[in-house]
C-alpha cells in the first residue's frame, strides 16, 4: 500500500483542473481583506484581488495596473478559498510578481490598461495557471493557445450592464454548436477566419464545448443577470463591481451565489432577489463611447 | 439495472463525476434539494470548494438527509471538497457533515502551485496503479476506530479512507479516464 509514482505539478490537467472546481460557484472581486472575508462567508467559490473594482477604475481613469502586493497577501491571510489577481494584458513581469505571491489563479485582464498592444503574456511557461476575457471563439481559442487554463467572457466591466457578457457568450457558444457540424476541410478554412490554432478548432469541435472552463463576466448586478449568464451556458460568474458596489454587498452576494446554483429554478431567483437593496447604479453600455469600452483590448 | 446515484450538485465538479457515472452502468441524479435524492441508491459529494457547498448544503437543509441517507446504509463518496464535508473535524468553523471519525487538513500541500499529479496504489482497487490529481487538497490528518485508511502517499500522508459504505478521497478520480472506483461506488449502491 505505498504510492510509486513520480509527482507532476504545474500540468495542464492540474491547471484547468482548478477551474473545474469553480464551476457552479461566483467569483467576487475585493478590494480589502474585510471584502474577501465577505465574501467567503456569502460563499464565493474564489475571490479575485484587485486595487480597485471595474466602476472606480472607469470613474477615476488613470493607468490600472496591477494591485499592491501588500494588499493581495493581506487577502490571502483572511480567505481559504482560491486567490485570483490581475495583471495587464502583456505585462509578464506583473504575472511573474502574481505568481511569486502564490495567487492561485492570474486574470490577464482588459479591465486593467494594457502594458502591450501586440502580445499577450506566454501563459504556458507559467506554474500558476491563467484566465482571460474573450469576445468569441477565436479569442478564446487564441488565449487557451497561449496557455489560459480558463476563459471567461468580457462583457463590459464596471457598467452593471450586462448586455455585453450576454453577447459574448452568445456568440461563442453558437460557434461552438457551429463547428460541431462542419468537416474537417471547413474547420481548417474556419480556423484560419477567426484566426485560431487549428488544433484548438478541432478539439473544441470534437468536445462540443470549450475545452477550458469557461465562465461570464462584466456587468453581471443581479441574481437574474447570474441565472441569464448560466441558462447561456456558462460555467459560473465572475462579479465585479456587481457586490461592493451595491447596497448591501452581503445580502446580494449570497443572492447571487444561489441564483448561480439554482439557474433554473426561477421561483428560487424570485425569493432571493426579494429586498436585496440598491443595485450598483450602473452606465447603459449603449451610453459609452467606444473608445470607454474596455472589451476592445485585447488582441 | 441501471441504479441511480445522486450527485451533490450546488457547487463543483459535478458534471464531471455524472459523466463518469454515464459511462458506468449508473443514472446521475444532480442533487440541489431534499426532492431530488428521492430514490437515490447512493451519493456523491464532488470537488469544489467546501466552504460554498458546505453554506449551500446548510440553507437548504440538505444535512439532515445526507445524515439519514448514510445512516440507511447507503454509500457515499466524497473527493477532495466532499471529503472535507465528511470529516468531523477540518480545524475551522465550517458546516460539516461528520460522517467519517476523521481530522482533515484543508490545502495541506499549499497553493495552487503546489498542485500535482501522480500514481497511487489503493486498498481493494486491482489492476495497477491509480492515476491521482490533487488540486488545493486535503489531506487526512487522523482517523478514529474503525475508519481504514486505504490509500497513502509515499511519505505516509493519508489520501483515501473508508468507513463502511462511507468513503473519502483527497484527489480527483472524476479528472481522469479511469472509472475504477466509480464503478466500485456503483456496484456498492446497487447491493445496498
Amino acid at each position: 500500500m505505498s504510492s510509486n509514482g513520480a509527482v507532476s505539478k504545474n500540468t495542464e490537467t492540474v491547471k484547468r483542473g482548478l477551474a473545474q472546481m469553480l464551476k457552479g460557484g461566483v467569483i467576487m472581486d475585493v478590494v480589502t481583506a474585510e471584502q474577501a472575508s465577505i465574501a467567503e462567508d456569502a460563499g464565493a467559490a474564489a475571490v479575485m484581488a484587485l486595487e480597485r473594482v471595474p466602476a472606480d477604475i472607469r470613474a477615476d481613469g488613470g493607468v490600472a495596473r496591477m494591485a499592491d502586493p501588500e494588499k493581495i497577501l493581506e487577502i490571502q491571510a483572511a480567505v481559504t478559498i482560491p486567490v485570483m489577481a490581475k495583471c495587464r494584458i502583456g505585462h509578464f513581469v506583473e504575472a511573474e510578481v502574481l505568481q511569486s505571491l502564490g495567487v492561485d489563479y492570474i486574470d490577464e485582464s482588459e479591465v486593467l490598461t494594457p502594458a502591450d498592444e501586440e502580445h499577450h503574456v506566454a501563459k504556458a511557461g507559467f506554474d500558476v495557471p491563467f484566465v482571460c476575457g474573450c469576445r468569441n471563439l477565436g479569442e478564446a481559442l487564441r488565449r487557451i493557445g497561449e496557455g489560459a487554463a480558463m476563459v471567461r467572457t468580457k462583457g463590459e466591466a464596471g457598467t452593471g450592464d450586462v448586455v455585453e457578457a450576454v453577447r459574448h457568450m452568445r456568440r461563442v457558444m453558437s460557434e461552438l454548436r457551429q463547428i460541431q457540424h462542419m468537416r474537417p476541410d471547413e474547420l481548417y478554412a474556419y480556423a484560419k477566419e477567426i484566426q485560431a490554432p487549428l488544433n484548438l478548432v478541432e478539439e473544441a469541435a470534437e468536445l462540443g464545448r470549450m475545452p477550458v472552463v469557461n465562465f461570464a463576466a462584466g456587468g453581471i448586478a443581479t441574481p437574474a443577470d447570474a441565472a441569464l449568464m448560466m441558462r447561456l451556458g456558462s460555467d459560473g460568474n465572475f462579479v465585479g463591481s456587481g457586490i461592493f458596489k451595491s447596497g448591501d454587498p452581503a445580502l446580494r452576494a449570497r443572492a447571487i451565489v444561489e441564483a448561480t446554483t439554482n439557474f433554473e429554478d426561477s421561483a428560487l431567483v424570485a425569493e432571493v432577489s426579494r429586498n436585496l437593496g440598491e443595485p450598483m447604479v450602473g452606465i447603459a453600455n449603449s451610453s459609452l463611447q467606444p473608445e470607454e469600452m474596455l472589451a476592445g483590448r485585447g488582441w | 439495472m441501471s441504479v441511480r446515484i445522486g450527485v451533490l450538485a450546488l457547487q463543483g465538479d459535478f458534471a464531471e463525476h455524472g459523466a463518469m457515472l454515464g459511462r458506468l452502468d449508473a443514472e446521475p441524479v444532480e442533487v440541489r434539494q431534499r426532492s431530488d435524492m428521492d430514490g437515490i441508491a447512493g451519493l456523491i459529494i464532488p470537488g469544489g470548494e467546501s466552504t460554498t457547498i458546505g453554506k449551500l448544503m446548510e440553507r437548504y437543509a440538505l444535512r439532515g438527509p445526507i445524515q439519514a441517507l448514510a445512516e440507511a446504509g447507503k454509500p457515499i463518496w466524497g473527493t477532495c471538497a466532499g471529503l472535507i464535508l465528511m470529516a468531523r473535524d477540518v480545524g475551522r468553523r465550517q458546516p460539516l457533515l461528520n460522517l467519517l471519525d476523521i481530522t482533515v487538513e484543508r490545502n495541506a500541500f499549499g497553493r495552487q502551485t503546489d498542485s500535482f499529479e501522480t500514481d497511487l496504489e489503493i486498498e481493494g482497487i486491482s489492476g495497477g496503479p491509480f492515476h491521482a490529481v490533487f488540486i488545493r487538497a486535503p489531506v487526512v490528518r487522523a482517523v478514529g476506530p474503525g475508519v481504514q485508511v486505504l490509500s497513502r502517499l509515499d511519505d505516509g500522508t493519508i489520501v483515501a479512507v473508508r468507513h463502511g459504505r462511507l468513503f473519502g478521497t483527497s484527489f480527483h478520480p472524476e479528472l481522469t479516464g479511469d472509472t475504477r472506483l466509480h464503478a466500485g461506488f456503483v456496484e456498492m449502491a446497487r447491493h445496498a
